[in-house]
Formats: structure tokens, sequence, C-alpha cells
């Protein structure tokens, strides 16, 4: 069972640090196995001890869609661009949560795997990424959920449903790219695990969930929306699974901008600090 | 295996054609202490301000650097089972750190053919939430292997853990024993063509480590490439032709395992009779307590690595207590080891008792543990020291053989040592000077 040295061995060098080091994506197509059962481990985790398990994936976005329901939509008002108020929520909060509860886990997540870090050698990108993946079975849950709530209402999804995985990959990549920037700097500054839960909290109303973009009146204002990588997802969501409104590919083709930029600064200066992760956590 | 000499390694292979695994070429790591790498370190934003105001009492953060490892080169071939020895901070670590790219070097270069494994530790990325299959596919995953390979293998793992009927329960509810034998297991199976183990072995029970050992050396019979740093000195002269020893950061020696063996001993490099740290940053320990020094004294007070079987000899172990809470109560404890690794006994600074219950205050604290005269037997004895505190026990600080010290027998059959007038081989795992009521027959009329 030895592996004789074979003339194809694959060669590593390992040198120190040097100023510019290239984002290796193959070396993580390599240690692809491993992003999926890091992120099967953090969703069998997640729900293990939980006494209702994994409902709570369910009950987490309908109680949100009932209390924004409540004071927002009967009590406020809030427009809802002719959608039943829960529907329009439940569809906004699907995304929105997605990413709140990737980025939430995933800026904590190196700190917190911190044991693998200082004694195994892979691609330390694996960690965010597979601690934003564990979210992606909940996203699924909560959209054969809403489809159950808009059946209630009589709704069917709109054909524009195909428009879907644009805008699924669109909150992937926002939410990749904050948790990229977040995970690398809780590990030299713990303060992210304290500003990062209450930053959520705050995009929640900067984002375009509980209301539709357009109850900005100013256009000049409503083109700031674009720079939230979020709204785009969450605006497009709701659009392509409803058929309602407009379809808004501006602000969609900004947020794909905002979230790329992001994303491959993030990924540059992941690489440059990964190195040094296990000499610092 | 008491007394009888360690057992003998295959000779050295003859200097090999084979191709070259691992090259290192001046290898070098440069650490800073209580200052930054670049920006990048552990801290809170403001910490470092807040501290400059309040002016922190306690430890004193000595901004420095050292070199972990400096200008260490060497070459291992392919299929060659190679040893590194030195004691604790040689920087044994730090090099097999580097070989696996946990971190990288401050300065030389590495090359490096073929698939590196590193089994740094028993049960990497185990959870304890996970059943045994699903940890061993996690575990598998984390240290390098294969979905295909771990399919394959998962019979002879489970197997080789003997945990068969608990493969689907959450290791939480394992014993320590099956907990270790199953992540034992995993490491034993990865079939990476370079293999790194670092101190693998030191855990578990002496039937476990046999059972562990045996395999190490049947992953080294296969033709694979095996670095393995280790303290044990008989379990590494039984895996490894060849040992590297490293001292301070640099190679010593390289060559044959029984004559590096020889320089290790004689050169004083090995644990010796006192160990300081010049300052808590440096030291081993954490925020309740560091150890600042760990002494062997003879009765006189001079520092010794040689005491004779019939004299008392006093451990000394000063720590920096750093906890304000008055409450909390660390205690030193020495765990005195023989050179088979047999633990000859354990013992506790709470055997002062009006000690045991006094309130603390921060400073440094020195607990002096006295061991009569003729109860060690000859040979070398390795003094771990630890600080804790308990219920719930935690440990603060430990050095693993901190201190080490001769003890030989001069007892000249004076009558003054237990080996009397009889000057041959006296085993025994210690050489107590026991009390004996003789009844002679009654005098003859």
């Amino acid at each position: 069972m030895g592996t004789p040295a074979a003339p194809g061995l694959p060669v590593t060098d390992i040198h120190p640090p040097g100023r510019f080091s290239a984002v290796r994506l193959g070396d993580l197509w390599a240690y692809r196995e491993l992003l999926f059962f890091l992120a099967q481990r953090d969703v069998k985790v997640r729900y293990k001890q939980a006494f209702i398990g994994v409902a709570w994936a369910v009950l987490q976005p309908v109680f949100m869609m009932a209390i924004f329901a409540v004071f927002l939509g009967k009590l406020a008002k809030v427009p809802s661009e002719g959608l039943p108020y829960t529907v329009f929520a439940f569809a906004g909060l699907i995304p929105w949560l997605f990413f709140a509860n990737g980025v939430g886990s995933a800026s904590d997540s190196l700190v917190t795997n911190s044991n693998l870090i200082s004694k195994v050698y892979f691609p330390r990108l694996v960690i965010p990424l597979a601690s934003v993946g564990a979210w992606l079975p909940d996203m699924a849950i909560a959209l054969v959920v809403l489809a159950g709530v808009m059946a209630v209402y009589g709704l069917a999804p709109a054909a524009t449903v195909v428009f879907l995985p644009l805008f699924a990959l669109l909150a992937i990549l926002s939410a990749l790219a904050v948790s990229v920037w977040l995970s690398a700097l809780n590990v030299a500054y713990r303060d992210i695990h304290y500003a990062a839960p209450f930053f959520i909290q705050i995009g929640l109303f900067l984002t375009p969930v509980t209301y539709p973009a357009t109850l900005v009146g100013s256009r000049v204002l409503r083109s700031l929306f674009a720079l939230n990588p979020m709204s785009g997802a969450v605006e497009g969501f709701r659009w392509s699974l409803t058929g309602a409104g407009q379809a808004p590919w501006g602000l969609a083709a900004g947020s794909f901008a905002v979230a790329s930029i992001v994303l491959v600064l993030g990924l540059v200066y992941f690489r440059r600090v990964e190195q040094f992760f296990a000499d610092v956590i | 295996m008491s007394s009888e000499a360690p057992p003998r390694p295959a000779e050295a292979q003859a200097p090999p054609r084979r191709p070259i695994a691992i090259r290192a070429e001046s290898l070098g790591k440069l650490y800073r202490v209580g200052s930054t790498q670049g920006v990048y370190r552990y801290r809170l934003l403001g910490e470092e301000l807040a501290s400059k105001v309040r002016g922190r009492g306690g430890v004193a953060k000595a901004a420095g650097t050292f070199w972990a490892l400096r200008n260490v080169s060497f070459e291992v071939a392919e299929g060659e089972v190679v040893g590194i020895i030195g004691r604790n901070g040689a920087g044994k670590s730090t090099l097999l750190k580097i070989l696996s790219r946990i971190t990288p070097p401050t300065e030389g270069h590495v090359r490096v053919r073929g698939r590196v494994g590193s089994l740094l530790e028993v049960g990497t990325g185990f959870h304890p939430e996970l059943t045994g299959r699903e940890n061993v596919f996690l575990s598998g995953a984390v240290l390098g292997m294969r979905r295909a390979d771990i399919v394959r293998q998962l019979d002879q793992i489970v197997d080789f853990a003997g945990i068969e009927r608990f493969l689907d329960t959450p290791i939480k509810r394992y014993s320590t024993g099956m907990y270790l034998r199953l992540a034992f297991a995993v490491a034993a199976h990865l079939e990476t063509d370079i293999l790194l183990v670092d101190e693998v072995l030191a855990v578990g029970d002496a039937e476990f480590q046999r059972k562990c050992l045996g395999r190490m050396a049947e992953i080294g019979a296969t033709g694979r490439t095996v670095l393995f740093v280790s303290h044990s000195m008989p379990s590494l002269l039984r895996l490894c032709p060849r040992l590297i020893l490293l001292d301070r950061g640099g190679v010593v020696a390289d060559g044959v395992a029984h004559e590096v063996v020889r320089t290790y001993l004689e050169s004083g490099l090995a644990t010796a009779a006192e160990r300081t740290w010049p300052s808590p940053d440096l030291a081993p320990g954490d925020d309740t307590a560091r150890l600042k020094a760990v002494r062997v004294r003879t009765d006189g007070g001079d520092i010794t690595d040689e005491v004779d079987i019939r004299c008392p000899v006093s451990i000394e172990v000063e720590y920096w207590h750093l906890a304000e809470d008055p409450a909390v109560r660390p205690s030193v404890n020495l765990h005195f080891h023989n050179e088979d690794g047999v633990c000859l006994f354990i013992n506790n600074d709470f055997n002062d008792r009006a000690w045991w219950q006094s309130p603390r205050r921060p400073g440094v604290v020195k607990a002096t543990c006295r061991i009569p005269g003729n109860l060690l037997a000859e040979g070398r004895i390795y003094v771990t020291a630890v600080v804790s505190t308990y219920n719930p026990t935690v440990v603060h600080a430990e050095e693993k053989e901190a201190v080490a010290f001769q003890v030989v027998d001069r007892s000249s059959g004076a009558g003054d040592g237990v080996r009397g007038p009889y000057v041959g081989d006296w085993p025994g795992a210690v050489r107590p000077m026991l009390a004996w009521t003789i009844e002679p027959p009654p005098p003859v009329e």
C-alpha cells in the first residue's frame, strides 16, 4: 500500500511570504471535498443539539415575516408593490437571512476553527466558504416554505423564476465577499466578533427587505442602493419569484459589480494574511 | 523494558542514491514577541492604547524577536525515516509546521516532492457532536485523504480502532481510550508520500502507545518518507535509522541514530538541571500562571545535574502568579519519569496544607519539593512541571521534561546505601531505603 516514488510526484516549493502572491483558486478546487465535509459538519452540528432541530430553518423566517407583516404591513402600511405584504417580506427575507446568517457565522469561522489552522495545512479560504455554504440548505427550505405561503394567497411563482438562480448567485457572491474580509480581519482584530452582528442588523434597514426600493423617492438616493450588493439580490429574488414590480436589472448590475470588486479585493487581502493565521490565531 | 540497552536500529542506509523528497536550505523562522507581525496579529483595536493609559501592572510586555529556527539545511531521500530530537524550544515543532505549510519560513527555502500529510496531534478535525463514522470522514478530509480512499479503508480503520459497535454514536459519548484509538486509526491510514509526525504517540496508555508505535514502524517499512518528532528516545531509536538533533533553532548533529543520541546525551543538550524563562511572554502558561524557573538543587543550594543516590535533592519551581482574584489558588505539581518513560511518582504543593488554603496575590511564587535520599534509583530522572487549579481542573502552565538530573550510586559498601556491599545490577524503578527488623536466632548457650 506504499506509494513508491513515481516520477510524476507533485513538487511543492515553500518560500518566505512574498509581497505579491497569486490567489490560487486551483488549490481550492483540490480541496473541494474538505469544503463539502466542513459545510456538512456545520449543518449537522447546528441543529443536532436543538430540540426542534431543523424546524428552526423554517421558524426563523416565518416569525420574522409575521412580525414585519403586523408592524410594517398592517400598522405602518409600507407599500408592497401590489403583493400581499407577507409574501413581499418573505421573498425579501430569504436572501437576506442567508446573507446575515452566512456572514455572521463566517466572520467567526477562522477563529472557531483555530485548532485546525494550527495543526494542518489546507487553503484557509475553505473555512469561511464552508461556513457560508452551510446556510444554503436553509435557503432552499425557506424557498419551499415561501411556495406554500404564496399558495395560501393563491399565487404561483411567476415565469420570471427562471432568473432566480442568477439572483441566488448574487446573494452567495455578496455573502462571500463580506465573509472573506470579516473572517480574515477577525483573526487579527477580535473587534469584528462584536461589530459584525451590529452591522448586519443595520444592514437589514439599509437593504430593501421590508420595503420596496421605490419607496425612496429620489433617484439619486435610490442609486445608492446599488452600492449595497444585497439590495440587488433582495429586489431580484422578489421580482423573479413573484413577477411583481419592475425587473431590477440596473440595480442588480450595480450590485454584481460591487460584490465582485469587494470579493476580489477580499481574496487578495485574505491571500496576503492567511499565511500568518497559524502564528496569530 | 527496564535497564537493557535501547533496541538497536537498523543500520543507516548507505548514502542514498534515491531521489530527494525534502530539501531544506537555510531555513529560518523569526517570531516576534509582544510586538507585531507586520500589522497583523491578534489584538483588540485600541487595546494597546488602553494599556498605555493604564500602565499595565504585572506582566511587562517585552518587545523583541527570536529565531525559533535559523540556518537549518538538510536533505531527506525518498523512503527515509528520520527522527528529529532536541529539547523543548529547540525548534522541532516549528520545523514540522514549516514543512507542512502551516506557517511560512522567514527565510530559506524548502522543496518537497510528493504529497505531504501531517499528524501534529491526535484527533485533528474531530467534532464531539458527530458520530464516529462522520468523524472518520471529516478528520480524513482534514488530513488530506480523498473521500474514495476513506470509503475504501473505512473497514480497516474501524477494525484498527475496535469501535464497530459505536460507529454511529456521537464521539462525545466515547471513552478517552476509544476516542484516541479512532483518532489514531484515521491518522494511521493516511497514505501520503511524506508523513510528518509530532509527538502523536505521547498520549494514551502504554498498551495504546505500543500499538501506535507498531503501526508507525509498519508505515516506515512501506517505503514512504517519514519525519518523526518525539521526546521518547527509545521509540525514536526503534523507528529511525537517522536522527537530526536540533538545538536553539539550529542543526547540531545529523547522522546515524545511535551516534546522534550519544552526541545528544554527552553535549548537555539533553534536558539540563536548570530551566529559566526570561519573561512571561516567552514562558509556558496562561493568564493565571506562567513558569519562571525550574531548578534541581542539592541541600547545599547548588544547582546540579548529578545527584548522589544517598543525598536529598530539591526541585524548585518559580512561577509568575498573574491572576488578581485571591481565590484563584494555583498549585505546582511535579511528575517524575525515568528514562523508560515510566512515571515514578507525582507530587503536589498542596501537601503544604496551610499554603493550599491561603489566598493568593500576584507576584513570583517559589515552590520547592524535597526528595529524600535513598529513594530514587540510578539513572536519569526527568521532571515535568505543571501549574494547575482544581475543581474544575485547569492546567495553566506545563513544561514537559523541564529539568533532568542523573542519579549516581557512589555508595561504598559502608552500609549507607541501599545496595550495601553488592556492586552488580540493581533493578527497580525506585530504590528506597526501607526499614527492616531482624529477629536473630536465640544465642547459643
